[in-house]
């Protein structure tokens, strides 16, 4: 006899039957990985100026440095390994896409549910500073701010919330409000439970599922705009590279044919951007109760 | 409907105000430019008078009182690197930017259409399939990639076409524009197809998803069934269809386009205000930051205005719902 599955074993089947699906995840895993253990995989320190030799910089991919060090994928100008500038660059990329979506989740969804719950004056605020702020395109809101508050890890997290808070907020107001209509709330409310608890316990997790897609589709918009911010120069800290930032920093050599330093770092950030975005869809289809059954 | 214009206007000029506000504070409250636009070398003396004849030494509500009365009257101040007004900075490179953005526009619409009437029309093709894979594709890679690639490709080791700059320009109208001589002409089309690429994967997705829907449409069958040629059936009945929602799109993001040659012109060196703005916030050039952004929001507002009232006269549904709002 079958046993019963809880949903989460049913999302995950579901989410198996999929291969490209599957395939994408484990691309995702694995660049996770590369980023979490980028100190102990990295053939070199790319922050530790004592590794690296100005003789061994611009080699191209699979040339050998003076200290017996392979290059797999060259070096850029300082003598730096782009492999090893890829797995570090890889972690800032990650940690604040991550970061300024999660961040970027929780300010929309509080706006969302009070926009919900509230309704009346709250709920035309809220939403006219939403509708306001989508009908600028992305990019000119994080370049207003970045403009406005200079450089930084922080200030480019900052920004990123500012751009993607709206998408959440809209998201969670319209599912809280078809959600507020059906019978469970109307059987919570009987319940004379307190509103926190009707809130939180029984309307949140109703609304996740069309925010946990868009959330997953935004990290990696999120990752874009900050490799494109990066790449003008007014996102992440040259301290602090990205990948946006390693291929701004080749950018220059690529016109005299020593394309490794901007390409193999692009390549990480496309794969980064596609395997994310092969899991959202997935997850959509999934995550969707209409195309259930 | 004369409500619905007046009230839309109110909200854009408040918006502006707002954003003239923001602009104005955060800009002013970056660093202190004396740092960077004066000569450590200068003695006290030097830096004082600099101070009093850049109007930095007066409280900042007074500053952006008199910031506020001059661009009411378009005067945004000067540059404080080129030593020339703001606006009349921005305003030279605008034309550059309009001549990419429109570029890249009809380039998307050209192409779009079509390849999404295709795909429309075949999607379980190969072709069908493979547009699509390419929209997909086209949403996905960050444009800055992508114009490096071009560069890699087409100017590095190809040599085709060049990698950097406008080239020379010809007089049309009273505007400089590139696209009229065969040079100028070469140095803008890797740029256009740059900017052009998110914008196009998008018209392939609406127009594919139109042309689908429109083909199960009783008004589509009634054509075939009184014998049609095909060509008449997909070029008039669905195409004009499918048109509304393609030209209100196409309205809406053309801030978005303007907007994102920032970073083409950044990548192609393309002499536009997005190269200029990137130029001016590395150097700290208040002046010209706030006055390209307030004039990169008032277009962005004037274009959501112009086409939310077009829309309204195009589709009285949209009228009503504002009315009963």
């Amino acid at each position: 006899m079958r046993r019963e599955q809880t949903p989460l074993q049913r999302i995950a089947a579901d989410f198996g039957e999929s291969r490209l699906a599957l395939s994408g995840l484990a691309l995702l895993a694995l660049i996770v990985l590369a980023a979490l253990f980028a100190p102990l995989i990295s053939p070199q320190n790319p922050y530790d100026l004592a590794q690296l030799d100005v003789l061994d910089s611009r080699l191209p991919p699979g040339s050998r440095s003076g200290a017996g060090l392979t290059f797999w994928l060259g070096s850029d100008g300082q003598g730096r390994d782009i492999l090893s500038g890829i797995f570090y660059g890889l972690r800032i990329s990650l940690m604040v896409g991550v970061a300024s979506t999660a961040c970027a989740v929780i300010v929309g969804l509080s706006m969302g549910l009070c926009a919900a719950y509230f309704g009346g004056r709250t709920d035309s605020l809220i939403m006219r500073i939403v509708d306001i702020q989508l009908s600028f395109p992305s990019i000119l809101i994080a370049l207003i701010l970045l403009a406005l508050l200079g450089q930084g890890v922080g200030k480019t997290i900052f920004a990123l919330i500012m751009v993607q808070w709206a998408y959440y907020a809209r998201t969670v107001r319209g599912t809280a409000l078809i959600e507020r209509g059906k019978e469970y709330i109307e059987a919570a409310t009987c319940l004379a439970l307190p509103p926190a608890r009707i809130v939180f316990r029984h309307l949140l997790p109703n609304c996740l599922p069309p925010l946990i897609v868009i959330a997953t589709v935004q990290v990696a918009a999120a990752i874009a705009l900050e490799a494109t911010l990066s790449y003008l120069g007014i996102g992440v800290p040259i301290t602090e590279p990205s990948l946006g930032l390693l291929i701004k920093n080749g950018f220059d050599y690529m016109l005299s044919g020593k394309y490794w330093i901007s390409f193999f770092p692009g390549i990480a950030l496309v794969l980064t951007i596609v395997s994310i975005n092969l899991v959202a869809d997935r997850l959509r289809d999934v995550l969707n109760p209409r195309l259930q059954q | 409907m004369p409500a619905f214009v007046i009230r839309r206007l109110l909200q854009s000029v408040l918006v502006l105000g707002v954003m003239s506000l923001l602009v104005f504070a955060g800009v002013y409250a970056i660093g202190n430019p004396v740092d960077i636009l004066i000569d450590p070398q200068a003695g006290q003396a030097d830096i004082a008078r600099a101070i009093s004849a850049l109007g930095l030494d007066r409280p900042l509500v007074e500053q952006y009182l008199i910031f506020l009365r001059q661009a009411l009257a378009g005067d945004l101040g000067n540059s404080f690197v080129y030593n020339v007004p703001a606006i009349q900075l921005i305003l030279e490179r605008m034309p550059a930017t309009l001549e990419l953005a429109l570029a890249a526009t009809t380039l998307a619409v050209l192409l779009g259409i079509p390849l999404g009437l295709w795909a429309g029309l075949a999607p379980d093709s190969w072709q069908g399939k493979l547009i699509m894979s390419g929209s997909i594709l086209g949403f996905s890679l960050p444009t800055f990639w992508v114009g490096l690639l071009l560069i890699m490709l087409f100017a590095v080791e190809l040599g085709w076409l060049p990698a950097s700059g406008r080239g020379p320009t010809t007089e049309f109208l009273g505007v400089q524009v590139s696209f009229l001589s065969w040079d100028g002409m070469r140095h803008l089309i890797l740029p256009a197809i740059n900017l052009a690429l998110f914008k196009l994967s998008l018209i392939i997705r609406l127009t594919r998803a139109g042309t689908r829907e429109a083909l199960l449409q009783d008004y589509v069958k009634f054509a075939r069934a009184k014998g049609l040629s095909n060509a008449r059936v997909v070029g008039v009945h669905v195409l004009k269809n499918i048109m509304i929602p393609v030209v209100t799109v196409i309205g809406l993001e053309f801030g978005s386009v303007i907007a994102f040659a920032i970073v083409t012109e950044s990548i192609f060196g393309w002499p536009g205000m997005g190269k200029l703005i990137i130029d001016s916030i590395n150097v700290l050039d208040r002046p010209v930051i706030v006055a390209y952004l307030l004039v990169i929001v008032f277009l962005v507002i004037l274009i959501n205005l112009a086409v939310d009232i077009v829309y309204s006269l195009l589709d009285p549904r949209v009228r009503i719902g504002e009315a009963q709002a």
